[in-house]
């Protein structure tokens, strides 16, 4: 039987405002332990929370970008349950009445978009920051003491809720990847994984292929990456066709992907059902956006990433666009093109060289970058490469390295390209004998000799026709 | 010699304008007469030796946050709790130069209707000490009646200001929801709870209101108040209409000595060209305990969550944190905080809330709805305050239903959010009597102006009889 995956997502986004969700505290890593508190935050007798009015804004942006419905009535409820993180005893977070709903997310794949269904996004306040120390799991049971740091404690956060609309751990991938990009270049989150910015949880199921039911699903969290929470969402699809396989049947549970070792840990099953026993925050007004703000707010929304790749995918292909705009690359490309670039070659130096020589796509001119694509092939490899590296400088002009001629005369470097062999009979060995995989390192010590002033292609055929004779 | 026993706050200001006496002789006037007479009283849990502003002292019940000043609310659980920030209206009084003069006994965390529930000791009435002086802000008025502090501010959730200020022969507002800031009052039921004035005079009540009321930029649930808050002169009612609910007369807990002074209190608005009508509000009477005793719990029972001896107040170790927080609450909380948030936790309960928080909640709506239409044509609703005077120490503390059944008439419309006086308009076997007047939302001004023309007709003497 063929068994087919139902993901679904769970999506936290920290904002990047200036002070917290309900108090005027710093928000932002790097300060001493509890050095951005106050009263309201630490939830002192009395103190009251007072909304950020920008952190609503920007949840109304993100949910305008996801194309949801924007609530005219929203309504922070308090989650109440006990825990060190939680200064007041409980989390002021939109609930039943959430900023948006019914959104969605398209992505562009070979044959159509796929759409992946949001069904809210809403405002919350973060927890603080505890640290278990002693016992073996790091975690609050067997430690020896807490330690809780309220810095980040009232912090804006986003939550995401999709659909269980995505059918792999790639297109999951895929999906966040546009997700990330769009938060992005809405200027609300740096949305990175791996300062926490943002997190993700995956619920995951699988069914017969064909099927529409539901089967049970499990929670797999603590995954750093999106190249971790694929493989973790593979390791558990896996899993769960495996129990249904062998007649087993999967429980409701939830697992800590560990990518050291690629396993699934199942977390302790609380003994008791969580009851938040939520009710509407009494110390708040109810959310409830003007239609002239919603509209100005969406007026700032920019072109979708999906959009984007459809736009651009014809010139290239549906990798290449999705690389480019999920870089945040597709700017510069397009200028480049428009400044007389092959499309493709500029792809693959803004996608490949300059991304790996950590330029900042902003500060690149596009038309000297122009200028650069379409001489990498007359100019000296090195002085390509160094062109690049430099073209985020101030008055960066690409006419010194132009003047360039890579060295394609055979006779030149013939010698070299035999003094190469020679030093290294073992490899030559090597390669005779059907390691032909090989002829890129042979390559490369020609190139390393010359400085990078070699024309690749004309060494590439030497070395060929060298091995081969 | 200042007799702080007749000093009204506008007294005490003139005196210290007139330069007759200093700010820091008044002040000691009233640690003086707290020295003769707080021992047997017990309305404050403690006093500031001196005075911190030019003006005169005020009395702050201690649920409100005095930055410097430990503030229990009347709880072990914040026995030692010194808070490092004012509340809003204790930075108001501040910035209008008053002094504090000290915290006043409550209820723990507001809860209750006698002060019996406090940690610290119950307070006492100066007109009877064998009796409660009502509550939750029983510590306020008891020594506001007592010539221990010129006026105060308290806080009521279900009549924690009117029911006190009834029983001990004061004047107090429980102000329209929303127009005095809640930013630093220890939480009892967030959608319920108002800061509002005892004094001696109504004129008092409304200075004091005055300086207190207005939109906080630290609580979202603040409003300017519509209009400036007017003081009030004048005596005569001609053209008030009166309205008073047609429930009062079959409602037995009211006791007869109480009825007639209500009836008394009546006929001087008469006679002041008050026209005396009647409304109609079967709900509030018969719904409104019930929707009380399922708000204010299930929002106390998580405001009260905090109190978990992480980052503040006594802690009592445990094992793990749950048994930490477990030790920490069982050893803080007393009776009747625990009974509410027990009340609260379950009303608020996955598969209870819509039987009952939920509820609660529609019937809310209705009795606003109720009290809209039964103001219509009129200037203020009239009934008496508290069903009884002041009733003798434990004769309700062991019964609870009895102690809640003390809030019936100030109840409704605070579940309405709507402003309320209680003015003395009497007494009944020796003990104060209080009339409660109901006003329209933001409608204190009106309030103001009846309960004046009233407490000059009526003539009561606020000093209790036997410091006479």
């Amino acid at each position: 039987m063929s068994w087919e995956p139902v993901i679904g997502l769970e999506i936290h986004v920290q904002l990047k405002t200036r002070t917290k969700m309900f108090c005027r505290c710093a928000a932002g890593f790097g300060a001493g332990e509890n050095t951005q508190t106050c009263p309201v935050c630490l939830g002192f007798p009395g103190a009251l929370p007072v909304m950020n009015r920008r952190a609503v804004e920007w949840t109304i942006k993100l949910g305008l970008a996801l194309d949801c419905e924007i609530a005219e009535h929203a309504v922070f409820a308090r989650k109440n349950y006990f825990y060190p993180d939680l200064p007041k005893g409980y989390q002021v977070s939109q609930y039943d009445l959430p900023s948006c709903t019914d959104g969605k997310v398209l992505l562009p794949t070979a044959e159509s978009d796929r759409v992946i269904g949001i069904v809210r996004a809403h405002l919350e306040e973060d927890a603080a920051k505890t640290v278990h120390v002693g016992g073996r799991t790091g975690r609050i049971g067997g430690a020896d003491a807490s330690l809780v740091d309220y810095n980040r404690g009232g912090t804006p956060l986003v939550e995401i809720v999709t659909a269980p609309d995505i059918r792999s751990a790639d297109e999951a991938k895929r999906f966040l990847q546009l997700l990330r990009q769009t938060i992005v270049e809405l200027g609300i989150s740096d949305a990175e994984m791996e300062k926490g910015t943002l997190r993700v949880d995956a619920n995951v199921s699988v069914r017969p292929e064909g099927a529409d039911e539901l089967r049970t699903r499990t929670e797999i969290k603590n995954m750093n990456s999106f190249t971790f929470i694929a493989r973790g969402i593979e390791a558990e699809i896996e899993r769960q066709i495996g129990v249904w396989e062998s007649g087993g049947e999967v429980e409701q549970q939830t697992y800590d992907f560990d990518p050291a070792t690629g396993t699934l840990t199942a977390r302790r099953s609380k003994e008791e059902a969580d009851d938040y026993r939520y009710f509407p925050e009494p110390d708040l007004v109810p959310v409830e956006p003007p239609r002239e703000l919603v509209d100005a707010l969406r007026a700032e929304i920019p072109e979708a990433p999906a959009a984007r790749i459809r736009r651009i995918e014809p010139a290239l292909d549906l990798e290449r666009a999705t690389v480019l705009v999920t870089g945040g690359l597709d700017r510069l490309w397009d200028e480049t093109v428009s400044a007389g670039a092959d499309g493709v070659a500029a792809a693959n130096v803004i996608a490949n060289t300059l991304v790996g020589a950590g330029v900042d796509p902003s500060t690149a001119p596009a038309d000297e970058l122009a200028k650069l694509v379409d001489a990498r092939e007359r100019i000296p490899r090195g002085a390509f490469d160094e062109a690049i590296t430099r073209l985020g400088e101030p008055g960066f002009s690409a006419d010194p390295y132009l003047a360039q001629e890579a060295v394609s005369d055979t006779d030149e470097l013939g010698p070299i390209v035999e003094g190469v062999l020679a030093a290294n009979p073992g490899q030559v060995e090597a390669y005779r004998g059907g390691k032909e995989g090989l002829l890129g390192f042979f390559v490369g010590q020609v190139m390393k000799e010359t400085q990078g002033k070699a024309d690749p292609r004309v060494v590439n055929q030497l070395v060929r026709e060298k091995l081969a004779g | 010699m200042i007799d702080t026993l007749r000093l009204t706050a506008e007294g005490a200001m003139s005196l210290l304008e007139r330069r007759e006496v200093s700010a820091s002789e008044l002040h000691a006037a009233y640690l003086d007469a707290i020295a003769e007479r707080d021992g047997e009283l017990h309305c404050y849990l403690r006093t500031c030796d001196e005075p911190s502003g030019e003006g005169i002292p005020i009395a702050l019940k201690d649920v409100i946050s005095t930055n410097g000043i430990e503030t229990t609310a009347g709880s072990r659980i914040l026995d030692g709790y010194t808070p490092v920030f004012d509340a809003t209206v204790t930075a108001r009084v501040k910035a209008a130069g008053l002094s504090v003069l000290g915290k006043t006994n409550t209820d723990e965390f507001a809860m209750g209707s006698s002060t019996e529930n406090s940690a610290w000791g119950p307070s006492r009435n100066p007109w009877d000490p064998s009796r409660v002086p009502g509550g939750s802000g029983g510590g306020t008025a008891a020594a506001v009646s007592a010539g221990l502090a010129p006026w105060g501010l308290g806080s009521d959730t279900g009549g924690s200001i009117k029911q006190p200020s009834a029983l001990c022969g004061n004047v107090g507002l429980r102000p329209t929801y929303g127009t005095v800031s809640r930013y630093g009052i220890v939480a009892f039921a967030s959608s319920l709870d108002q800061v509002g004035p005892v004094a001696k005079t109504v004129r008092d009540v409304a200075l004091l209101y005055s300086i207190v009321a207005g939109r906080d930029p630290l609580d979202s649930t603040t409003a300017e108040p519509a209009e400036p808050v007017r003081l009030p002169e004048g005596d005569s009612l001609a053209g008030v209409r009166l309205a008073v609910p047609k429930q009062v007369a079959d409602l037995d807990a009211i006791e007869p000595g109480v009825r007639s002074a209500f009836e008394a209190a009546l006929e001087h608005a008469r006679a002041l060209g008050a026209e005396v009508g009647e409304c109609d509000l079967p709900l509030s009477y018969r719904y409104g305990m019930p929707c009380y005793y399922l708000v204010a719990p299930a929002e106390a029972s998580s405001n009260l969550a905090r109190y978990d001896g992480v980052r503040y107040g006594p802690r009592v170790d445990g094992g793990t944190y749950g048994e930490m927080v477990d030790r920490t609450r069982d050893a803080g909380f007393g009776p009747e905080p625990k009974r509410r948030i027990m009340l609260g936790t379950y009303a608020l309960s996955a598969g209870y809330y819509d039987a009952f928080y939920g509820q609660a909640q529609k019937v809310r709506t209705l009795l606003i709805r109720e009290h809209r239409k039964a103001l219509e044509g009129f200037d203020a609703i009239v009934t008496p305050t508290s069903p009884t005077v002041a009733f003798p120490i434990g004769d309700k503390a062991a019964d609870p239903l009895a102690m809640y059944a003390c809030d019936l008439l100030t109840i409704p419309s605070c579940l309405a959010g709507l402003p309320g006086l209680s003015v003395p308009c009497g007494l009944s076997d020796g003990l104060p009597v209080g009339l409660q007047l109901i006003g329209p939302q933001f409608g204190e001004n009106g309030l103001f102006r009846i309960g004046h023309a009233l407490e000059g007709a009526i003539g009561f003497d606020t000093v209790p009889a036997r410091l006479r």
